[in-house]
């Protein structure tokens, strides 16, 4: 039962999918909305226990469920987690309920839109916990055809265009992925049958001369870079952001977006150690960039969706920087504002959603005043606000205080320079609030309602972990450290675990002070 | 005294079934009163499972492997081309029943003897150990689909299948003279010469005129190339696709490919087997021209049909990708996407006959907009195929392109397979292009969906096929691994 744990988690989304396909045209939209909700809130429950059964501390994957898939090819259904991917199995599950009771208004189609969900859920935790690269690969793209189903079947004004958009884009970059998996393959053969396993293929790719292995690095690094997105692969991200309907959004932003860091975390650094520090610099530089670009970028949007959308663009900037630091306080941090940026910017399109619900405008211009009209709302949206800009207390200051000490470490200009971003970030997110929140009231807006119950419902359990987050990081750390350190380890073989021991976030984090 | 080779005739029981049913249901055809489709289909479909039935007791056959005097091949081979084929001519009987009663008018019974005279060519030109054997079946499997392409007599599936004969006298000209060629290089057209040497043996043994084998190699690409429309001999492919009758270019795209595939397999890696050094380049080239041409072309397509022609192009490029190995991972890799790939032909082709429901001018692609909303089930299928064809899991087409793109990496090809999935990027555009416009436009006016019965659940079931073999591909490979190896 223990062992297959991570199995139902992707499993019961499937199921409920099937079941909504199935029954989805005779019953009522409100019965396929609750059977939607009901599968990911008992997946949700599944994660938990995985959660209950995971044993904190210890290195390794852990819960790791095996069978013979395709005999012939040697692929294997194999899936794990260990500390890194446990946290972002969660934070999958946890958003997708939230995301369902989000899309209660979606009233074409609805069926359909929920299949399309629960889909997109199976994959991207079957990504999470894939350790063999073709089943990975398998959930990678399977994620493509539920998202661009969901962004343009249901999204606004443009949304055609952004679909397509990304969907070509992802999958021009892992094309570049599947070549780089069936090269390892087809030299795993050396060493035994052939398989697609991440720990036979990692010993593949130590053997490779180093030119081979910095190409194949770079393979992966595109597939992953464009999902991230790194610039200058991102062009896709605000046009698939802002047309998108609000759970996509949400999705997008808080669990897809994830798999391209993870991916590099996983991949990348634990397959091609050399190259990684060969390359270290060349990701650093791209990553600096986004995080600022990004920031700028936010600071002339005049639509509110899409300045979320490039203040991903430099938050995610930031779990490169961490990842390629190579430091435990960096790699950390970067798995830390991995969840963090989850939730926080999941919260944000929730409530950019809630409002455009309202007010049918994403323009700030067109905003204004609704304060004064919609106090909790916006009670709410400063609360989010402060937790993206990084606030002290709150989630991402601990993730993005890591990751920057930890920079400082190896380079003093990209700690610099990202600790400068962090100034612009709360400059667009808290100008943005005062357009949205103060400032004339438009006429047409002077009666919006505020939050509903459902709202309540959507957003309370998201700001509550927000806050617990920021205030006891450790409750992650524990388990992601141990995880980072055996990442670290393999890139540089001369620190090991045991050095690093210890918590490793320090006093300062832990505490209030900026 | 001339001696007679001993005739052992269940290895060709297949075909003689099929003919010989074609010759009931032409005499059918000349005594009928008037043209009912069910006489003829019931005849056809006895033809195609009596063939069946005779091609399954050949795959524990445990007699000589060559027989008819070495010009006919058993082995396990051929029998999975065959059930592949039997399958393709099937589906395409029962659309062109349905096809038929749409339209009676229109309605021609030569249809099913054609197809079976189609048939019992491709499923020969899979078991022939004899280039004119070869040349015979290929002969017969074309001059039936120049005549099924123009079988409505409509003025486009006139020209269709004018342009189809004329380009294909052409490149059979080029196969006869590579027939001549290699005959000249090893005193024989036996692909395996038990009794005396064939082309394999001469060449292994080097007392053939090498230049001369080249030369034959040549010319005999140039005639596969035609028939698998490979770039650049797919002149004919879009135009043909386009004007013949969809039920036709539904069963004509699956087999056609299929038969002349298993045909190349054969002579390249078995009859040319000891050129290989010189052939892989050949092919390496045709598969990165195909793969370029067809991605790139189907973009400007609005014709949904011109679209699913240019790209069989592709695939067949991608097909080639995998040929390139020249190993049994290759030959395995190729006949798993041959499957796939008809499967999905088959299915598409339904779909777009069951979309043009009023004669053969609604396949532009306006007239899928809305076909969510008009007709769920067909845009879903529709969907499968189209995500099929583009390779995106769980679909057969995803595992097919990882076999051919693993199997030319494992043969060192690594450049040809970077192509070959930045191609499929490119083909990921106009697929989802299509999907597009089934679910995120407005219905057009004016438009309706046929409503079929007998159409929908043979695409339905190869629907669920080719989900089955994305997710469960050990069914099929379990069944090719022991049909790929190719013996001499």
């Amino acid at each position: 039962m223990r062992q297959h744990l991570l199995t139902f988690t992707i499993l019961f989304p499937l199921v409920g999918a099937t079941l909504i396909a199935l029954v989805g045209r005779r019953i009522d939209d409100r019965d396929t909305r609750i059977l939607a909700l009901l599968t990911t809130l008992a997946t949700f429950g599944v994660s938990l226990l995985v959660l209950r059964d995971f044993q904190t501390g210890a290195t390794g994957y852990q819960m790791v469920d095996r069978a013979s898939w395709v005999r012939s090819l040697g692929l294997q259904y194999l899936v794990g987690v260990d500390g890194i991917s446990l946290w972002l199995v969660l934070l999958t599950t946890f958003l997708f309920p939230i995301s369902v009771l989000a899309s209660w208004k979606i009233g074409t189609n609805v069926a359909r839109y929920m299949v399309a969900i629960l889909v997109l859920e199976s994959a991207v935790l079957g990504s999470f916990v894939a350790l063999d690269l073709l089943l990975f690969f398998l959930f990678f793209e399977a994620i493509l055809v539920p998202m661009y189903l969901i962004i343009g079947g249901w999204g606004s004004g443009n949304r055609v265009y952004a679909a397509i958009k990304f969907f070509l884009f992802t999958m021009a970059g892992s094309a570049f992925l599947l070549v780089g998996i069936l090269f390892l393959y087809s030299r795993s053969g050396q060493l035994g049958p052939p398989s697609f396993e991440l720990g036979r293929l990692t010993q593949v790719a130590g053997g490779l001369p180093v030119p081979t292995a910095r190409w194949l690095f770079l393979a992966f690094f595109v597939a992953f870079a464009v999902k991230v997105p790194l610039f200058p692969l991102h062009t896709w991200l605000p046009d698939a952001h802002t047309e998108a309907p609000t759970a996509g959004s949400v999705l997008l932003a808080g669990v897809l977006l994830k798999v391209g860091t993870y991916g590099l975390l996983r991949f990348n650094l634990s397959m091609f150690p050399q190259a990684s520090i060969h390359f270290a610099t060349f990701v650093s530089v791209l990553a600096v960039i986004g995080i600022i670009y990004g920031a700028v970028c936010a600071l002339i949007q005049t639509d509110v969706k899409r300045l979320v959308a490039y203040s991903s663009v430099s938050h995610l900037g930031f779990v490169v920087l961490g990842i390629f630091a190579f430091t435990q306080q960096a790699v950390t941090g970067g798995v830390l504002q991995m969840v963090n940026h989850g939730l926080a910017t999941g919260a944000l399109f929730l409530l950019v959603g809630m409002v455009y619900e309202r007010t049918h405008t994403r323009e700030f211009a067109e905003m204004g005043g609704l304060a004064g009209v919609m106090p909790w709302l916006l009670g709410a949206f400063l609360f989010v606000v402060f937790a993206s800009a990084g606030l002290p207390g709150l989630s991402s200051f601990v993730g993005e205080f890591l990751v920057i000490v930890g920079t400082f470490a190896v380079s003093h200009l990209f700690g610099a320079l990202s600790a400068v971003a962090v100034v612009l970030g709360a400059i667009y997110l808290l100008w943005s609030y005062q357009r949205v929140a103060y400032g004339p009231l438009r006429e047409e807006h002077r009666y919006l309602p505020d939050l509903s119950g459902r709202e309540v419902a959507v957003l309370a359990p998201v700001l509550a972990l927000l806050l617990v987050f920021g205030v006891y990081p450790s409750l992650l750390t524990r388990s992601i450290d141990p995880a980072t350190c055996v990442t670290i380890e393999q890139v540089r073989s001369s620190q090991t675990c045991a050095d690093v021991g210890g918590p490793v976030v320090p006093a300062a984090a832990e505490g209030r002070q900026p | 005294m001339i001696q007679t080779p001993a005739l052992e005739f269940r290895p060709i029981l297949p075909e003689i079934l099929l003919c010989t049913f074609a010759i009931v249901g032409m005499l059918y055809e000349a005594f009928a009163r008037r043209p009912d489709p069910v006489p003829h289909l019931a005849i056809a479909t006895v033809g195609i499972l009596a063939a069946v039935v005779s091609a399954s007791a050949l795959w524990h056959w445990t007699g000589s492997p060559y027989v008819m005097g070495d010009t006919v091949a058993v082995d396990k081979f051929s029998v999975v081309a065959r059930f592949v084929l039997l399958g393709a001519a099937l589906v395409g009987c029962l659309y062109y029943a349905h096809y038929g009663s749409r339209d009676p008018g229109s309605f021609r019974g030569e249809f099913y003897p054609l197809t079976l005279f189609a048939t019992a060519g491709m499923t020969l030109i899979t078991a022939a150990n004899d280039l004119i054997v070869i040349f015979l079946a290929l002969e017969l499997l074309s001059l039936s689909l120049y005549v099924l392409t123009g079988i409505t007599g409509r003025r486009r599936a006139s020209e269709a299948a004018m342009k189809y004969l004329l380009l294909g006298a052409f490149s059979s000209a080029f196969f006869l003279y590579g027939i001549a060629m290699a005959y000249g290089a090893a005193t024989s057209t036996k692909i395996v010469g038990v009794a005396a040497p064939g082309i394999v043996q001469a060449l292994a043994g080097q007392t053939g005129s090498r230049a001369l084998a080249l030369l034959a190699m040549a010319l005999l690409v140039v005639g596969f190339g035609f028939k698998v429309s490979a770039a650049p001999f797919h002149m004919w492919t879009p135009d043909v696709y386009q004007g013949a009758p969809t039920p036709v270019v539904a069963f004509m795209g699956a087999a056609t490919k299929v038969a002349a595939f298993f045909a190349l397999i054969r002579v390249f890696d078995v009859g040319l087997q000891p050129l290989t050094w010189d052939w892989t380049p050949v092919l390496y080239a045709l598969a990165v021209v195909s793969i370029v041409v067809g991605s790139v072309l189907a973009i400007a397509q609005r014709d949904v049909k011109r679209l699913l022609a240019y790209s069989s192009i592709a695939h067949a490029g991608f097909i080639l990708t995998g040929l390139t190995a020249a190993n049994s991972t290759g030959i395995r890799a190729a006949m798993f996407y041959l499957v796939a790939y008809a499967a999905v032909t088959l299915g598409a082709f339904g779909i777009v006959m069951l979309v043009s429901a009023r004669g053969e001018e609604q396949t532009s692609l306006d007239a899928y907009a809305g076909l969510a909303r008009r007709s769920p089930g067909l845009a879903a299928l529709m969907t499968v195929f189209l995500l099929s064809l583009a390779g995106i899991p769980p679909t057969a087409g995803f595992i097919a392109k990882v076999t051919v793109f693993s199997a030319a990496i494992g043969a060192g090809n690594w450049p040809l397979a970077v192509i070959g999935v930045v191609a499929s990027v490119v083909a990921a555009y106009f697929y989802l292009r299509v999907i597009v416009y089934m679910y995120m436009r407005e219905p057009a006016e004016g438009v309706e969906s046929d409503e079929g019965a007998m159409p929908r659940i043979a695409a339905g079931v190869l629907a669920a096929g080719i989900v089955v073999l994305g997710v469960f591909p050990g069914i099929l490979t379990g069944v090719l691994e022991p049909a790929s190896i190719v013996r001499w």
